[in-house]
């Protein structure tokens, strides 16, 4: 039998590439330390080769998913050839060994991006920034050589591969990790602009400038990757939650919340030159954080729905990768970071202040993210028990940190840098705040039940809405507003947006448990469902069973939904695929279930008011941050 | 090194402590809390005969083996080798609780594969299991003289977990 | 005449609305569960206990086998009137404390509830006395409008 040559030519890019790691990581690095120019210039080339390898081996990877090889072992565990085109190439990311590499694709495509936009940055720089991407590209490189191989092979190879998990094979498959790893390995060059500055001994505010596009960016594709993460549990997973401290959810929530309060931090390090230690130490925790996410979902350590087949020896590799990377890292700060020199100074009333207390607020609550998700293997390796820590922790410890910070972020964009009135300040937000409380009373009212936490929701929701209104209304007054100024606006909106959303579903959503057969009406939220039928249907890999129900109000039908029961080839537990009306103000949500006598149907429907403005407002924010990172001062230094 | 800045990578390293220690646990398994406190009490009937009942109390002064199986559970085919060694060796009773099973498949399941058991005990509707925290199928209990449970193994019984946890166990509450 | 009218209006609407109420009755889907206030508090007690097999879903959501069963335990033992912590016990004195959600207080877990809490303290402590010292050391490292063009037109013929 014929067996195709190309996946090895695959595995020969990876290891080529793992040469050239070395060669970007080791000379430069060193060229810089010892002022050897011809190691400094070896950067830039070394790291557009490794992207260039990195991208052949990821599009070979994705070349045998697509022509459906099975004698390679990682396309026959995870794909089919039932499977539809689309998913096929979704699923080169649906394993391990895959999403590794996927990985390590786009660690090469950042570093390949900076060396092309830092033409005009120091070379001392760019070599140490591109250095320790390099090393950090090793270090995986290694890794997935060592234990996780895409390319192994299959011989002799199946007949046909054992297909995706029927929960995978989605769009929101298809964007979720590609997105969400576009924000975790954005942050490497944050830290890696960190590093470069440490081991040169300067560490200024010209540092912070060229830092912070690059962590808004990063931290853009993080937020919408956590939003995909959330909407695709939502609408496939049948139940309609939308966030469950899920382990590997809270790994990616940390790097977000850390990333939030890092691209504060270098605002005020740029504009005022302080804080530039914690700046420092914020951007080696971001990527940490990355880091030890990506250790916690692969080494078995947690239970999680998201965690990979696990294998010990991966567990022991990523912990050695993470221990020296971050902590060669943290070991540099503690060395270096007290030589630095202070900024401005700042009154305790000031901008500064408040930015800093929101920073405060941010790392706590990752840290608190951090101790409840890390806490039950804490017990069980002190043998002190074995115990769970779950969503009612989280709740019960994320909101009320979270509530301080929120009322700060209308207040924080008033102050003055410097020196700020407070007694000036509070004058210019008694309108917000009047808005704020009558929203506070008036919606629960509106909405039939009032309770504190829905008041306190709507309370700071509004309260940062009004604030911004009225920041906007006083900037237009003073003339044409920068995109920074709107990116910052949006941001901070787009977090209140996302609170009424969580506000409105917690407080007023209705579900109903009902036994429906043909004809039966079944009303929640003010509209009428009826099941007209239910009949089997066939998909391309699948056998379903789908309901056909009219959703109307008033008496007159406005949709027809298909929710369907599905039974994959490949796999023995069915699926349900809930059917969604999705509008602005309200989700209607049908969920099929189990059949039951009498030709009748279990059937769950859902009223969600407003839930889809929690995706919304994740928009609303990286849309925030797209506008900031498009600001007038960056694009000068692309035009170069 | 000014103190305040190496605080960061002492916990980091305590950290990485405390992972290190993680890989070697297994997150999912359910320790049980009824280890050191009585058997509970059921009494249910017979798998071979269901006019004839059983009850822990039936063995009471004795050291026993309880295994919790069912014909439809994979790994229970696994272990069968070491419960029909354990039999054999005669060291104690081995009762079988057959969990939420079919009575006639689970005959079946003896007659083909062999019975290594005293006798099986049927937890139709798995009430008993709920009761002694079971969770999975197999479970293995270790009960003293006094109907203590004081040895619980979750999953298979390999020849390791034999030689190695529960002759040495049982040899020892014999001893009580 | 007028009055008249609005009567026979008012009770033709009512026979319309009783005819509607009751063909609309007789379509409306009843519901699944036999006691809606009991499946009621079964969901909020089980949201809170983990499932053991599925062990990434809630007790109230998983379809296990195991799950199914202990719900059956748990609808039971409300009918039996017992409370919200009667029933968590009886799952805890068979499962242990990783079948909450919610970890109990005790010793081993005051780190876990306190904790966080205690950073937050710590946290605007120690910002309040950084800023309180930092106000005597002024330095001037910050770039003002001038310097970041010049640092640009630097760069620029820096090549």
């Amino acid at each position: 039998m014929e067996y195709s040559m190309i996946p090895e030519i695959g595995h020969f890019a990876l290891i080529l590439a793992l040469g050239v790691s070395i060669i970007q990581g080791a000379l430069p690095l060193i060229g810089a330390q010892q002022g050897r120019r011809e190691w400094l210039v070896l950067a830039r080339p070394a790291t557009q080769i490794s992207f260039v390898l990195l991208a052949i081996s990821f599009a070979i990877l994705a070349w045998c998913f697509y022509v459906n090889d099975f004698s390679v072992l990682y396309v026959a565990e995870h794909s089919n050839s039932q499977l539809p085109t689309v998913y096929r190439l979704g699923a080169v990311w649906g394993g391990h060994e895959g999403s590794l590499l996927l990985w390590i694709f786009l660690l090469t495509g950042w570093a390949f991006a900076v060396a092309q936009l830092s033409k005009t940055l120091d070379e001392f720089m760019v070599a140490r920034v591109l250095g320790v991407l390099g090393l950090v590209a090793t270090g995986l490189l290694l890794f997935v050589l060592a234990t996780s191989n895409p390319f192994e092979r299959l011989l002799p190879a199946a007949q046909d591969g054992r297909s995706l998990n029927p929960l995978l094979q989605d769009p929101g498959l298809v964007f979720h990790p590609p997105m969400l790893y576009m924000g975790y390995v954005g942050f490497s060059v944050a830290f890696a602009f960190a590093i470069a500055s440490l081991l040169s001994g300067k560490l200024d505010a010209a540092w912070a400038r060229w830092s912070r596009p690059w962590t808004t960016t990063a931290w853009i594709f993080l937020t919408l990757g956590i939003a995909l993460g959330s909407w695709w549990a939502y609408y496939e997973l049948g139940w309609g939650g939308w966030w469950f401290w899920d382990p590997v959810e809270n790994a990616s929530f940390m790097p977000w919340l850390i990333g939030t309060a890092l691209l504060h931090s270098l605002a005020v390090t740029e504009k005022r030159g302080g804080f530039k230690n914690w700046t420092v130490l914020l951007a080696i925790i971001a990527f940490s954080m990355s880091l030890l996410g990506t250790f916690l979902v692969r080494s078995g350590v947690l239970t999680s729905v998201h965690a990979f087949a696990t294998d010990p020896r991966r567990g022991i590799f990523i912990l050695i990768l993470l221990s020296l990377v971050v902590g060669s890292s943290l070991f540099l700060y503690a060395l270096r970071a007290p030589k630095s020199t202070l900024g401005g100074a700042f009154s305790l009333m000031s901008r500064e202040t408040l930015m800093l207390l929101g920073n405060v607020f941010l790392v706590v609550a990752a840290g608190s993210v951090l101790l409840g998700t890390l806490y039950p293997l804490l017990i069980d390796a002190l043998n002190l028990g074995k115990i769970s820590v779950g969503p009612p922790y989280f709740n019960a410890v994320f909101v009320p940190i979270m509530v301080p910070a929120l009322f700060l972020l209308a207040i924080g964009p008033w102050a003055n840098w410097k020196s700020t009135n407070l007694n000036a300040l509070l004058k210019r937000l008694w309108l917000a705040a009047v808005v704020a409380v009558v929203a506070a009373i008036l919606i629960p009212r509106m909405m039939g039940e009032f309770t504190i936490l829905t008041a306190l929701g709507f309370l700071l929701s509004f309260w940062i809405i009004a604030s911004g209104v009225l920041q906007i209304i006083r900037q237009f007054k003073a003339g044409k507003p920068t995109r920074s100024f709107i990116g910052m606006q949006l941001g901070h909106i787009g977090i209140a947006v996302f609170v009424i959303g969580v506000t409105m579903v917690g407080a007023y959503q209705e579900e109903k448990d009902v036994r429906m057969a043909p004809g039966d009406i079944v009303s929640v939220g003010g509209y009428q469902i009826r099941l007209l039928e239910v009949r089997p249907a066939q998909g391309p890999n699948y056998q379903a069973t789908r309901g056909t129900f009219e959703l109307g109000r008033h008496g007159k039908a406005e949709e027809v939904l298909y929710p369907e029961k599905r039974n994959y080839d490949s796999s023995t537990m069915p699926m349900t695929e809930a059917a969604i009306n999705a509008g602005l103000t309200r989700d209607i949500y049908i969920s099929l279930g189990e059949p039951l006598e009498g030709n009748a149907w279990a059937v769950r429907v859902y009223y969600k008011p407003f839930v889809d403005w929690i995706w919304g407002g994740c928009l609303l924010m990286a849309l925030g941050g797209l506008f900031a990172v498009l600001d007038k001062r960056y694009r000068l230094r692309l035009k170069k | 090194m000014k103190a305040k800045f190496v605080i960061p990578l002492i916990l980091f390293i305590v950290l990485v402590g405390f992972l290190a220690v993680g890989l070697n646990r297994d997150p999912r398994e359910v320790p049980s809390p009824l280890i050191n406190k009585p058997a509970p009490a059921f009494k249910v009937s017979q798998l071979a005969d269901p006019s004839t009942s059983f009850s822990p109390e039936d063995l009471k002064g004795q050291v026993w083996v309880l295994n919790v199986w069912a014909s439809w559970c994979v790994a229970c085919r696994e272990e069968h080798p070491m419960l029909v060694e354990m039999s054999k060796s005669q060291v104690a009773p081995l009762i079988g609780l057959d969990y939420k099973d079919k009575r006639a498949d689970a005959m079946e399941m003896l007659a083909r594969q062999g019975n290594p058991y005293n006798l099986s005990a049927f937890d139709n509707d798995g009430r008993v299991g709920i009761n002694y925290g079971v969770y999975g199928v197999p479970e293995t209990y270790v009960i003293d003289k006094a109907g203590i449970i004081r040895f619980k193994q979750i999953g298979p019984i390999t020849k390791e977990v034999l030689e190695k946890s529960m002759y040495p166990i049982i040899a020892q509450l014999k001893k009580e | 005449m007028n009055i008249k009218f609005i009567k026979l209006q008012q009770l033709l609407s009512c026979i319309c609305l009783a005819l509607f109420i009751h063909i609309a009755h007789a379509d409306e889907a009843a519901p699944l569960a036999s006691d809606p206030v009991l499946e009621q508090r079964l969901v909020s007690i089980s949201e809170e206990m983990r499932c053991l097999v599925c062990q990434n879903e809630s007790l109230s959501g998983s379809r296990s086998e195991l799950a199914q069963d202990l719900r059956r335990e748990i609808r039971d033992l409300i009918k039996q009137g017992k409370t919200d912590a009667e029933i968590r016990s009886f799952m805890v004195d068979r499962y242990g404390d990783f079948i909450l959600f919610r970890p109990p207080v005790k010793p081993t877990t005051w780190l876990l509830w306190i904790g966080p809490f205690v950073l937050m303290f710590a946290g605007i402590v120690a910002l309040l006395m950084y800023l309180r010292r930092r106000n005597t050391q002024v330095a001037t490292t910050s770039l003002s409008d001038d310097e970041n063009k010049r640092i640009d037109a630097l760069l620029r013929d820096d090549k």
